[in-house]
């Protein structure tokens, strides 16, 4: 299967023949699949070079001209290098941009801490105003890209990961999905952390629900679900874990819950090697999740 | 809209009376007014841009890098008319669009908010950028820095990559009051001109030498002033 990021430049040169509002500003990284658009409109696809101040104060500088930047780096290098740009180049200065982030929390272990970016989504929270999309399969990734591009001037963080489920779902760039229905929990499967939820609470009595837009939080669905559900909740997230508690305790505010968060773990493993490695040392492989979503349920969750 | 009307046109002369009305004094020291005289040339004679033509995309853009110490580019817009003469006494206060450091969502006319230094001038990059992609050749974009804020590194990210990039729509004028930490003489303007910028270095104070700066051509390169002023501590 090809990667989200194989779409990323295909989609948005195909943007960029489509909407003469639509520029690129990519670091030196990514420019390789840019090369043919950047033919085609010289002046709309920039290369800033090695310098991530720059590229999002000149996607500011962009956006306040009228036009709609779509920026691409790895995120420790899109979100948390430069992160004063982004709250103030572009919050501050009411600029909109989409900013489309490779790398994920650990799509190359063996590239090390440096390129992981597991808080991206929580720096970004934050702020106010960002809509952010966690893809979980190339096809969502190209449909949450055009959502991104289209948003007005909007702020968009689209997360694009080598991590994806096998199958893709109808995302619509706003509401969570509902995959499973059960009536002793609910788990919120973000992105690319479906299939293990799948798996994990295969026989279990829960209803499973689908994230690709995390913000805004879609606190209507959680709620929704838990009327049949039950208020024990679980978020699955593929980044920082607790990203998205506040948000789901904010949805059940007035009602009696527990939520459990999981998601990668703030501790620096030092480790390189494989995707599947460090999913296994964070416990998110179906196995871990299974014992750890079951632990927190208890045994109403098991079907009989 | 901000419904503006000018009882009478202002001159470089009402410029202190304009900033005693912030500062409840009409005396003001040397780091107030470092930038008064760049600012009053570049409105009064060289940008072409009005309250009329803030929202016109053909406008030429200046974009206050250093925020600090606003009163005089305050004086300035409220002498041209971008924002009432009557808001100035309320500077910094609660109700006020007016703060220590310009906000561009309250400002008419401020293409920018700034207070954190150098964001100012890879904002300009975009902007220049964004005109030249949208065919917009006209208009001049224009950074205003201090010295001592070109310490700031996203400076260099954007002084590096302009001149190669050939952005001749884009301006800097630095104000240069000695305020720099490690400086070396001359060595804001080589900076520049070994990115490949055109670089001249003028008399801050003189209106004259100033807009001739400003206006001296520099083909296929952005161009960079550097005003120099008295130094901020003596």
């Amino acid at each position: 299967m090809d990667t989200m990021r194989d779409r990323f430049a295909p989609v948005v040169s195909r943007l960029l023949d489509e909407d003469p509002r639509v520029a690129v500003v990519l670091a030196a990284i990514g420019t390789d699949g840019f090369a043919g658009a950047a033919r085609h409109h010289p002046g709309r696809v920039v290369d800033v070079g090695i310098r991530e101040q720059l590229l999002i104060g000149a996607a500011a500088g962009l956006a306040l001209t009228g036009l709609r930047p779509v920026v691409h780096t790895f995120a420790s290098f899109l979100v948390e290098r430069p992160f004063e740009q982004v709250k103030l180049d572009l919050g501050h200065q009411d600029a909109g941009a989409v900013l489309v982030s490779a790398a994920a929390s650990f799509d190359w272990p063996a590239g090390g801490y440096t390129h992981m970016a597991p808080g991206d989504v929580a720096l970004l929270d934050t702020l106010d105003g960002w809509t952010v999309h966690v893809p979980g399969h190339p096809d969502e990734a190209e449909t949450l890209l055009r959502h991104a591009v289209a948003a007005g001037d909007d702020k968009v963080y689209v997360r694009l990961s080598v991590q994806a489920n096998g199958q893709a779902q109808p995302v619509d760039g706003e509401h969570f999905l509902t995959v499973r229905e059960g009536r002793s929990g609910v788990v919120v499967a973000v992105g690319p952390m479906l299939d293990a939820v799948l798996a994990a609470t295969e026989g279990l009595d829960v209803t499973v629900m689908y994230a690709t837009t995390v913000r805004p939080f879609d606190g209507a669905a959680l709620r929704r679900a838990t009327e049949t559900a039950g208020t024990d909740v679980v978020l699955v997230e593929p980044y920082l874990a607790g990203t998205s508690t506040a948000a789901a305790n904010d949805a059940l505010a007035d009602v009696p819950h527990r939520i459990l968060g999981l998601g990668v773990g703030r501790r620096e493993l030092r480790r390189y090697g494989q995707v599947a490695e460090h999913v296994a040392a964070h416990g998110l492989d179906a196995r871990s999740l299974r014992e750890r979503i079951g632990g927190f349920l208890g045994a109403a969750a098991a079907r009989v | 809209m901000t419904d503006v009307t000018l009882t009478h046109t202002y001159t470089y002369a009402d410029l202190p009376g304009l900033m005693g009305l912030m500062t409840g004094d009409e005396k003001h020291g040397p780091a107030a007014t470092s930038t008064l005289d760049v600012l009053w040339v570049l409105y009064d004679r060289v940008l072409r841009v009005s309250p009329e033509s803030r929202e016109d995309p053909e406008r030429d853009r200046f974009l206050l890098s250093k925020g600090h110490g606003p009163m005089a580019y305050y004086a300035v817009l409220a002498a041209k008319g971008f924002l009432p003469v009557e808001w100035l006494p309320g500077f910094g206060s609660y109700d006020s669009p007016l703060g220590h450091h310009p906000d561009r969502t309250l400002v008419p006319g401020a293409e920018i908010g700034s207070g954190s230094l150098g964001h100012g001038l890879p904002i300009a990059v975009g902007t220049a950028l964004g005109l030249r992609a949208q065919g917009r050749d006209e208009p001049r974009v224009w950074a205003l820095t201090g010295d001592a804020e070109l310490d700031e590194g996203s400076n260099h990210e954007a002084i590096a990559f302009a001149g190669p990039a050939g952005l001749d729509r884009l301006h800097t004028v630095v104000v240069d009051n000695a305020s720099a930490t490690y400086a070396r003489p001359g060595g804001i303007a080589a900076r520049f001109e070994a990115a490949g910028w055109s670089a001249l270095t003028v008399d801050g104070r003189d209106h004259d030498a100033l807009y001739a700066a400003f206006t001296a051509p520099h083909p296929g390169r952005p161009h960079v002033v550097v005003a120099q002023v008295e130094p901020k501590s003596i």
